[in-house]
């Protein structure tokens, strides 16, 4: 993350990727999370806003592609009072509205740190999209690639830009495994092969210990954000 | 002042947020009043002869450095529908965004510290073109060849419209974007003397009624 300094901060929302907000204060920590559709973006999201809301200022923009079911069940499921929880419409592109023009997330966001005060994490989660979509810098500091047991253990050797470059990749619904035939360690090791040292989790939401590998590693890119890297 | 300048501006893919915005096509779809190239074509010239003069005239003038904030006024009162207002200044403040970090001018910095959730999003064009070293036929063309665009791109994904046709709708629609043009920088220039009122006032109702149904739909793909 770098330090522009050549763009005007008077006013609200200069630019993008701007560590400073227009008051000068260090901005919140943006992470995204992306990844197929039913994968297990919004239960994670729920998840981690459990494990990390008593610790930490946090707020949650979604992207529906056509509905607003997913701020909806993070309303429904009161993992943050409302305030916190904002959707973006997408246009029928979601991949469009993460990478190639990330305006109305940014606006999102923005109003989100204007409403509830300093924030410390905001968590941005993609509309459901296929296997090449990113977050743009511009957008997020670091990102979440969620996909599933049950779509295929052959999605990690496939790879693309989603498993290849996320910061995390996270492989979802192991309770499943046994009973969709997909070999777990199998894709470790495509993962492992596609990802070198980046790190993957394997997790269950559904039993213990649920979330906290990726809470450990949200905790740990925020330390490393405090720190000004 | 660079010519150029005006592909970036006008690219359908400049990063402003107007992809996620149908100018009123998923309404008219789901009503029937587009159901392919002619009605399409039908849509155009009714929204490129009412709001898009619109939102020529307000864009020529905001280049040429009319009052953003008189310029902003004229825009509420000839846009009747809450909705429609709301979806102007989110695209103006997006616009805005992204034309302060391709485009840094003074100017564009007083008009964000003016309009912090936005202006009109022909206001800011208007700027933006003037930021970027255009004129007023520039800015004017953007906004009207917007006020097209739009819809004919959000209508290919809402009828699988083969994109060949809804191409050919713009191109036949060219030469009438030229007049309209022509028409709103004359309305213009005629505001640096007789203030806003020359501005024109056209309007299509069913865009405006369009509009309104459309916000209230609790599923669709546009937010607009
Ligand atoms: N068995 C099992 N089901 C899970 C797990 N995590 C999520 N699910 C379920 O999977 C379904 C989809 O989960 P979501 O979190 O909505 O998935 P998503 O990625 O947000 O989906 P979209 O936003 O529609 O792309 C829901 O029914 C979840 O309850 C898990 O670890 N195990
Ligand atoms: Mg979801």
């Amino acid at each position: 993350m770098h330090l522009d300094h050549d763009h005007t901060h008077d006013g609200p929302g200069a630019v993008s990727a701007d560590a400073l907000r227009p008051d000068g204060g260090r901005r919140a920590l943006r992470i995204g999370l992306g990844g197929p559709v039913g994968s297990g973006k919004t239960a994670t999201v729920a998840a981690l806003c459990r494990a990390l809301r008593d610790e930490l200022s946090l707020a949650v923009v979604t992207n529906d592609i056509y509905t607003r079911e997913d701020a909806e069940f993070l309303l429904r499921e009161a993992v943050l009072p409302p305030e916190r929880i904002t959707a973006v419409e997408t246009g029928a592109c979601p991949h469009t509205a993460i990478r190639d023009d990330i305006s109305a997330n940014l606006e999102a966001v923005e109003d989100l740190e204007d409403a509830v005060g300093p924030l410390d994490l905001v968590l941005v989660e993609s509309g459901g999209d296929n296997l090449t979509a990113t977050f743009s810098k511009g957008l997020v500091d670091a990102q979440i690639f969620v996909i599933d047991v049950a779509g295929g253990d052959d999605i990690p050797r496939k790879g693309g830009p989603g498993v290849t470059t996320a910061d995390l990749l996270v492989v979802n619904k192991t309770d499943l495994a046994p009973y969709v035939g997909s070999d777990l360690a199998r894709m470790a090791a495509d993962a492992k092969a596609q990802r070198a040292e980046l790190p993957v989790v394997f997790q269950s939401l559904r039993s213990e210990p649920g979330v906290a590998d990726v809470a450990a590693w949200v905790r740990a890119q925020l330390a490393a954000w405090a720190a000004g890297a | 002042m660079s010519r150029a300048a005006l592909l970036v501006l006008a690219d359908g893919r400049f990063p402003a947020g107007g992809h996620a915005h149908s100018g009123g096509a998923e309404a008219a779809v789901k009503a029937g009043r587009i159901s392919g190239a002619a009605s399409l074509a039908d849509f155009c010239r009714g929204r490129l002869q009412t709001a898009g003069s619109v939102a020529a005239a307000l864009a020529a003038a905001a280049a040429l450095g009319i009052d953003p904030v008189a310029l902003d006024r004229a825009a509420d009162a000839r846009t009747p529908s809450p909705a429609l207002r709301v979806a102007a200044r989110k695209l103006g403040r997006q616009l805005m965004r992204a034309a302060r970090a391709t485009w840094p001018s003074a100017e564009l910095d007083a008009l964000a510290r003016e309009f912090p959730k936005g202006a009109h999003q022909p206001v800011v064009l208007g700027l933006a073109a003037r930021a970027a070293g255009l004129g007023p036929v520039d800015a004017a063309y953007c906004a009207a060849y917007e006020s097209v665009s739009g819809p004919a791109t959000a209508t290919v994904r809402l009828l699988s419209l083969d994109p060949f046709d809804a191409t050919g709708v713009l191109a036949r629609l060219a030469p009438e974007t030229d007049r309209v043009v022509d028409r709103a920088v004359e309305a213009a220039r005629r505001v640096v003397d007789e203030g806003v009122d020359a501005l024109p006032a056209g309007s299509a109702p069913l865009l405006e009624i369009g509009a309104e149904i459309h916000a209230g739909w609790p599923v669709r793909l546009f937010a607009s």
